[in-house]
């Protein structure tokens, strides 16, 4: 496969060199490491490049909704912007309280970061495009996005002060309820595939149906149940509560300067695109081309990389993610109670059954 | 030794460290913080035993939901450690009683012919999920046993619930179906003023406001 050609590849070139019988015994043992860490940065390095791209283009398309012209003065039409905003908070100063928990308070952007990139492990980019190609990816998922919390429940302690206290308890309460409607629609979604490997659940969607052969259609409910959840567990607008900026300032990471606020920033917004990509992988079909088997657009289409498909899939739920922020004025934090235990939860209960009855019934097509 | 076992060994010495600091530790806040450790390194050892779906399964559960409301209590109460510390020595004995049976039953439990021997852990082959092991086992050959389990937390849920929840009478609780069923005209009264009328003239005005004109 790959690995072996890569290493080929590299046997190749210090040969050239006139290296490789020097340094034969230091790679080839450690080649699966090496190439291991080195698929971990094709997977990180795009992450933080979309982030930080993602937020010039949160700007410019709430800028274009609200009318007005967005970031257009670093570099051409404000492409340089993330840049500079990456340099300025590089250059500031960490301040940390002077009565905080020293160890926690650095700890905690750490803790929201790790599992926000550690999640992306199981994504499947395109057939076999995978880190990890475990069975249970989904429940790896689930277990990484539940430890997010951490960060910010620690990050409002460490703090000692009042309002990231505040910020930090909403927050906490608020994902853990979200978690539960969240884990129920993705019950459906393996119940549906009938497996927990991520890449066997895009597979599971491939017809000759293209786009109508995709979960979209039989989860609809529990597409839109888990996007809104999804919403919810990145403290986006309009469940920002944890942030709230008319309340509390700014939540929980209002002590926070410089590269520490940096660190929840990045956390915030690689959460947001790996929701993106789940559900893209879980109800879009993933890296499937939406004509698959279509008369004329199938063939016309059929040239198409998987990882295109992917990433137009990610970039609708990432432009939802702005349109919904750009449209909706906060929630009350009460609303946002009830919408998650006594809406979403029971209606994902609800669809659970419904999708286990439909399954044994002929009229199950997908 | 190969890779396995240091790692074995990495996660044994962090579960144990963090188990003693769990119950060391001055801040209680810490002492959560070394739980979710302790919790952590043990699901890295059923990882390493190739249950991988007990190990996320903890970390999802223990570490994802149950200690996150922990931390939730403990960082809201205002503990002090003195006071804990209080009655150490007068109730030492009793826990050393308790410490002592509980090693006493695991040696035996462990140590058991039955157990320790034919039990040398057989690798199963790549494909083999143990995920689908499981669930087949719990809902087939142990059904009556899982189905009981639950019942009793469904009645620890509901007990709980029912001890804490106390009606009170002075709570502005919203009723959202009367809010949802609100119609504009259950709140908006409608009025047409006519803007403009026309002026009569100047003495019949000054005639009709003469009552009025004392402030």
């Amino acid at each position: 496969m790959m690995e072996a050609q890569a290493l080929q590849l590299v046997e190749s070139l210090l040969s050239f060199l006139g290296l490789w019988e020097l340094l034969r015994g230091f790679i080839e043992p450690a080649w699966h490491v090496v190439w291991t860490v080195l698929k971990i940065f094709a997977i990180i390095l795009p992450i933080m490049g979309g982030v930080a791209y993602y937020t010039l283009a949160e700007r410019k398309v709430l800028g274009f909704m609200q009318v007005r012209p967005g970031p257009n003065r670093v570099g051409y039409w404000g492409l340089l912007q993330p840049v500079a905003d990456g340099l300025k908070l590089l250059c500031k100063e960490i301040i940390i309280p002077t009565n905080s928990n020293k160890f926690l308070f650095l700890a905690a952007p750490v803790l929201a970061l790790t599992p926000a990139l550690a999640a992306w492990a199981v994504i499947p980019f395109d057939d076999g495009m995978i880190l990890a190609d475990v069975n249970a990816g989904l429940l790896y998922l689930l277990a990484m996005t539940s430890l997010g919390v951490y960060g910010i429940i620690i990050a409002g302690w460490a703090s000692n002060s009042k309002y990231a206290f505040l910020g930090a308890l909403r927050s906490a309460a608020q994902i853990v309820s979200y978690e539960l409607a969240m884990g129920f629609a993705l019950v459906c979604v393996l119940l549906a595939a009938q497996s927990m490997n991520m890449g066997d659940i895009v597979r599971g969607q491939q017809s000759e149906y293209g786009l109508f052969g995709w979960y979209w259609i039989p989860l609809f409910p529990m597409l839109v149940v888990y996007f809104i959840a999804g919403v919810a567990e990145t403290n986006r607008a309009p469940f920002d509560m944890a942030e709230g900026e008319s309340e509390i300032v700014a939540g929980f990471h209002v002590e926070y300067s410089g590269m520490g606020f940096a660190l929840f920033f990045l956390a915030e917004y690689a959460n947001m695109i790996l929701i993106a990509a789940l559900s893209s992988v879980m109800f879009l079909g993933g890296w499937l081309n939406p004509f698959q088997g279509w008369p004329v657009l199938g063939e016309l289409t059929a040239w198409v990389p998987g990882l295109v498909w992917m990433l137009g899939k990610m970039s609708i739920f990432l432009f939802l993610f702005l349109w919904l922020r750009a449209t909706f004025p906060r929630y009350r934090y009460d609303q946002l109670m009830r919408l998650g235990w006594k809406v979403f939860i029971p209606l994902t209960l609800v669809w659970v059954v419904v999708v286990a009855t439909w399954m044994q019934t002929p009229w199950w097509l997908w | 030794m190969n890779f396995e076992t240091v790692l074995f060994y990495l996660f044994a010495a962090v579960t144990v460290f963090a188990a003693l600091r769990v119950i060391t530790a001055r801040n209680p806040l810490h002492a959560v913080l070394f739980l979710v450790l302790a919790f952590v390194s043990s699901a890295g050892i059923w990882m390493l035993l190739e249950a991988e779906f007990l190990a996320i399964a903890l970390v999802l559960v223990y570490v994802g939901a149950v200690m996150v409301l922990f931390l939730f209590v403990v960082m809201m109460l205002d503990i002090n450690i003195e006071q804990l510390r209080k009655g150490f020595w007068q109730w030492l004995p009793l826990g050393g009683l308790l410490a002592a049976l509980i090693g006493v039953q695991m040696v035996w439990v462990l140590g058991a012919d039955e157990i320790s021997a034919g039990t040398t852990a057989v690798k199963h082959a790549a494909d083999y999920s143990n995920t689908k092991e499981l669930g087949r086992l719990i809902y087939t050959d142990y059904v009556y046993p899982f189905e009981i389990a639950a019942v009793l937390l469904l009645v620890a849920m509901v007990a709980a619930i029912a001890l804490t929840l106390r009606k009170r009478r002075d709570t502005k609780r919203q009723d959202v179906n009367k809010q949802v069923k609100v119609r504009r005209e259950d709140r908006v009264r409608i009025v047409s003023v006519p803007s403009a009328r026309q002026v009569e003239s100047v003495q019949e005005a000054a005639a009709s406001n003469h009552g009025h004109t004392a402030d």
